[in-house]
């Protein structure tokens, strides 16, 4: 690796004040993210999988620890809009069409009316969904509103890409095409990934380097680099003997990591 | 269509109803009456009697109905006693009222919304404001702008105003905070200024509870112009209409007077009603 991280964590800590006391949410975390990785983070509820992407996207505030995105502060990386963020919900407004929804970053970040066309026929059209854009979010399935969203975060060059468990809602079979749909991508735009689920199958398929967290206080378990190709994978290599064992090390990982409570 | 046999069945019990307090109520002056005369009169006299009193304690439905027919068609619409001159008079009273107290009511909200100052000062003065009743409080109004010199539609406007603002202010500031924290954030990570937030997430959010205060807010409006005309000189609008007939023991025209305010407000709620239907469809909020 030449190039320094695009994400940096030292000994980041996170402890949240509540009316029962203190939450140690995050206990020295330490990950550097290259560019163009795609991260999964996995582990039990609760360990703070979502806090974590929330820091890197400057929406939660660590209480230690440093913390550097694309050499800058999360605050400052934030400001100069690296990252697209993709919700658990969909989150599409309900008075916008599908493609207003699209619009509404380029229309913050101050596009031009014809850039905004532009991109949002290109990134409607990359999930799937073109024809679609006069629809309002009502009228599309679960599904299609999800991939609306991520077509949202797309929409503008953010190089980073976080994505807070965006298929949890969804059936296996629209998942399995999303997750093809989503390493298509990646590997078309050599974004960096940030990837929050709870399966482990969909970890092992999309990730270049899966984090096992576990809880109380949230940390980081094990790092595991995933020695399948990098790029577009066939759905079908989850049949393969490489798969399965690096499925079995995340399964031990998770459960080794689960035993600290006991 | 289905909604039609319940609505008649329930005006017809209330009419029911109404003929019996008739009878009840008017039956003493036509006893009294009676007795005065030295007559005796008989039950069936005496119903025939209170439903055509001339000043009935209680009119009967046919009397107001006939009463409200001739005050809208029996005479010209400008005429002094043209129920339609004087609902006008009303009508554009309460409508500058709504105006003025919608804009303070919406100017108020996002001022709370985005200032923790205003939000500890304004709310519990505006709270306060409505406390006063507003009986002790427009023939005041009236009378010191009155000596102003301002007489006429403004201070009846005003009056409505004061009572309009609060529930759009109300409804407004519950609109603009109801998105909830993923919207917000989801803003917050396109770095979006507060400007944004406002016209982008904020009030388009705030739409339906605007609309389900602004039909509050045209009720009181017009409750508040009603009452604005009831102090001593008035002698224009419903209000006044309603004051000269119990100066004059006129009850049906006070009955006349009541129903065409009840009327003039349910028009205006189903005018915002229809307003509403019409911008939320357009936003894609209604299916
Ligand atoms: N705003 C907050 N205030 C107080 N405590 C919080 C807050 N957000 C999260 N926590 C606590 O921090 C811990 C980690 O939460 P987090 O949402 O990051 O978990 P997670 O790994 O994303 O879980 P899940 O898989 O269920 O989404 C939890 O114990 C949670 O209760
Ligand atoms: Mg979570």
């Amino acid at each position: 690796m030449t190039a320094a991280p695009v994400i940096k964590a030292r000994g980041l800590n996170l402890t949240f004040q509540t009316n029962d006391g203190p939450v140690h949410a995050l206990k020295d975390i330490d990950l550097d993210i290259e560019k163009g990785d795609f991260v999964s983070f996995i582990g039990p509820s609760g360990c703070g999988k979502t806090t974590f992407l929330r820091c890197i996207a400057a929406l939660e505030t660590p209480t230690g620890g440093e913390l550097s995105v694309n050499g800058m502060s999360a605050e400052e990386a934030r400001k100069a809009r690296s990252y697209g963020y993709v919700f658990q919900a969909a989150g599409l407004y309900p008075w916008r069409t599908i493609a207003g929804n699209v619009k509404l970053p380029l229309e913050i970040m101050g596009y031009t009316k014809d850039e905004q066309a532009k991109r949002v026929e290109k990134v409607l059209s990359l999930v799937d969904l073109e024809g679609f854009g006069k629809k309002f979010p009502w009228q599309l399935s679960g599904g299609m509103q999800q991939r609306a969203s991520i077509a949202r975060a797309l929409a503008f060059d953010a190089e980073i890409l976080l994505m807070d468990e965006p298929f949890g809602a969804l059936d296996e079979i629209v998942r399995d095409k999303l997750n093809e749909e989503l390493l298509k991508l990646w590997s078309a735009t050599n974004k960096t990934i940030g990837f929050v689920t709870h399966s482990i199958p969909e970890a092992v398929y999309l990730s270049t380097k899966i984090v096992v967290m576990s809880p109380r206080p949230g940390r980081i378990h094990e790092v595991i680099e995933s020695t399948l190709p990098r790029g577009p994978r066939p759905l079908d290599i989850r049949d393969s003997e490489e798969f399965l064992q690096i499925a079995h090390r995340v399964r031990e990982g998770l459960r080794a990591g689960h035993a600290y409570d006991e | 269509m289905k909604m039609v046999a319940p609505v008649l069945t329930v005006l017809a019990a209330i009419i029911l109803l109404w003929y019996g307090a008739t009878v009840w109520l008017n039956s003493q002056w036509t006893y009294d009456q009676a007795a005065r005369a030295g007559q005796e009169v008989s039950f069936s006299e005496v119903v025939v009697d209170t439903m055509n009193q001339k000043r009935p304690v209680l009119p009967a439905p046919h009397q107001v109905a006939e009463g409200l027919w001739q005050g809208v068609f029996g005479q010209k619409f400008t005429s002094k006693r043209s129920l339609v001159f004087h609902g006008w008079i009303t009508l554009s009273a309460t409508l500058a009222g709504f105006a003025l107290g919608t804009g303070l009511g919406i100017l108020l909200a996002v001022g709370i919304t985005h200032s923790r100052a205003m939000d500890l000062s304004v709310m519990p003065w505006a709270i306060a404001s409505q406390t006063i009743p507003i009986l002790a409080i427009a023939p005041m109004v009236i009378v010191v702008l009155a000596s102003l010199g301002i007489t006429g539609l403004l201070p009846k406007a005003i009056i409505a105003a004061y009572l309009s603002f609060f529930p759009v202010l109300v409804g407004m500031v519950k609109g603009l905070r109801a998105p909830d924290h993923m919207q917000l954030d989801l803003l917050k990570t396109y770095n979006a200024s507060q400007g944004a937030t406002f016209w982008k997430l904020r009030l388009p959010s705030s739409m339906p509870y605007l609309f389900a205060s602004l039909k509050v807010g045209v009720a009181a409006s017009l409750v508040g112009t009603i009452v604005a005309e009831l102090p001593a000189g008035a002698t224009r609008g419903l209000g006044a209409r309603l004051l000269s007939g119990s100066y004059y023991g006129q009850t049906v025209q006070i009955w006349s007077a009541l129903f065409a305010a009840a009327a003039l407000a349910a028009i205006l709620v189903v005018v915002v009603g229809i307003i509403e239907q019409i911008t939320l469809k357009r936003m894609g909020m209604v299916r």
